[in-house]
């Protein structure tokens, strides 16, 4: 037996892919932008957003009878609210450098398009366990592309990866320092981000032009 | 039976309980981890103290990096020689000096009270220093940090942050370029107190001059900027009394 049947499958792929939250949605652009300097920033964001939105969907998927739609979004609110406030004071205890890092970004989790959006186009019409992967798999998608972008900029920017010197030393001029490569210091501002998004979403289009729109 | 949820009676207590369940579960885990992130908070003022008197991991250029939260306690206690609490002509000893909040500080001082003073006297390689908490206003929020003085009154070594400024603007108050331009810079104008301003136009932006009482500012910067001048000349100004008497000796 199949771990997940095929349509399950398709909730955790079609986000990876061919509906992906950020390239094709272009939804959670601004924490895209903001936070991918390093990798590291980035990974564990993209693991902040997979629990508040897998746990999110979840708890919304379980209340979807007896949420009075009058307060809907209100309810989706407190719910988004609650879990980010839980991962902030959870990062502020165990992970305090990154908590000062992420910030103001864990906060603005909560005004992440992606969750609000998953939460009222699926979570409210689906069973739980539906929901859960609906959540993890539109998490993983927006978790991928934060972590390409972190990688590249980190990599082009500061010449580090999760702060290990891959390409040398710059100060003392080892590896590729040493024949006169420079790191690229736009890499490190949130425009490059904007930039190394721009691409993704030309060799993705240029590979299926099936997504490409007719205007 | 199924629920009506379109009654008012209904969205009404449903939104009263959800409220309590979710009022209840945030207070039970704040209480959980507070003494955790309290624990946290201690360390980092701890380590800023010691990265401005210089006792730190910077290795290359540009990056800031601490002494590793594990060694902080026992690095804190064998540089910081003496905390001292200022409160008047009043000087006492208090270890627990670095946990007094220069905002509350500072607000008393504009009230016309007499406020408790935090000093931290280091000594690292046989020079003394003299380690002063700030707290100002930047562009959106609080800015703070440490200042260390040697008995000349010229700067050791800085130590800013800042809550919530710009991005790429004025939150490079906290990076290496920034903070290291103070170094060597004097607080004093021959004799008077005169603060050290962040000015932007000065004639010397490679900042060689260090008796000039001027770094070169950030650009893009300004009301950061001018927040960073305002904050070291409030709060090393209470401490004036104070420092007249070590300079003096």
């Amino acid at each position: 037996m199949a771990l997940l049947t095929k349509k399950d499958a398709k909730l955790i792929s079609d986000p990876l892919a061919d509906n992906n939250p950020i390239t094709i949605q272009v939804l959670g652009i601004c924490s895209a932008l903001a936070i991918t300097a390093e990798l590291k920033a980035s990974i564990v964001m993209a693991i902040a957003v997979m629990f508040v939105l897998g746990v999110g969907n979840v708890v919304i998927s379980l209340m979807r009878n007896i949420i009075p739609s009058k307060i809907r979004i209100i309810v989706q609110l407190i719910v988004v609210a609650t879990l980010v406030i839980v991962v902030d004071q959870v990062l502020k205890a165990f992970a305090y450098e990154l908590s000062k890092t992420l910030s103001v970004f864990v906060g603005l989790i909560i005004t992440n398009c992606i969750i609000m959006g998953r939460f009222e186009a699926f979570a409210l019409g689906n069973g739980p366990w539906r929901s859960f992967l609906d959540g993890i798999g539109n998490a993983l998608g927006y978790g991928v592309i934060l972590v390409i972008v972190g990688f590249f900029r980190e990599l082009l920017g500061s010449g580090t990866l999760l702060g290990f010197k891959v390409l040398g030393d710059p100060i003392a001029k080892t590896g590729l320092y040493s024949i006169g490569y420079e790191n690229n210091g736009f890499m490190i501002i949130p425009p490059a981000a904007l930039i190394v998004v721009g691409v993704i979403i030309w060799v993705q289009r240029s590979r299926n032009k099936a997504l490409i729109e007719d205007h | 039976m199924a629920i009506n949820t379109d009654k008012n009676v209904y969205t009404v207590v449903f939104a009263a309980v959800m409220v309590i369940v979710v009022g209840s579960l945030l207070a039970f885990m704040a209480s959980g981890l507070k003494s955790r992130i309290q624990e946290n908070e201690r360390f980092e003022k701890q380590q800023n103290i010691l990265y401005a008197m210089g006792v730190n991991e910077n290795q290359d250029e540009g990056s800031v990096s601490f002494v590793p939260t594990d060694k902080v306690e026992a690095e804190f206690s064998k540089y910081i020689k003496e905390q001292i609490v200022i409160e008047g002509d009043d000087i006492v000893k208090d270890n627990e000096a670095y946990l007094i909040d220069m905002k509350k500080q500072l607000a008393l001082y504009k009230k016309g009270e007499t406020p408790k003073l935090p000093l931290f006297i280091g000594e690292k390689d046989g020079k003394k220093s003299y380690i002063i908490p700030m707290y100002g206003k930047g562009l959106w929020d609080a800015i703070w940090g440490f200042i260390s003085l040697d008995e000349q009154m010229n700067v050791q070594g800085v130590y800013f942050d800042h809550k919530g400024e710009t991005p790429g603007l004025g939150a490079n108050i906290k990076q290496r370029y920034f903070m290291d331009d103070f170094t060597g810079e004097s607080i004093l104008d021959g004799t008077r107190y005169a603060g050290i301003s962040v000015a932007k136009g000065n004639n010397d932006p490679l900042n060689e001059t260090k008796d000039d009482n001027e770094v070169d500012a950030l650009a893009g910067a300004t009301i950061t900027g001018n927040g960073v001048s305002a904050m070291i000349k409030e709060s090393v100004n209470l401490y004036k009394d104070y420092l007249q008497t070590i300079s003096a000796k």
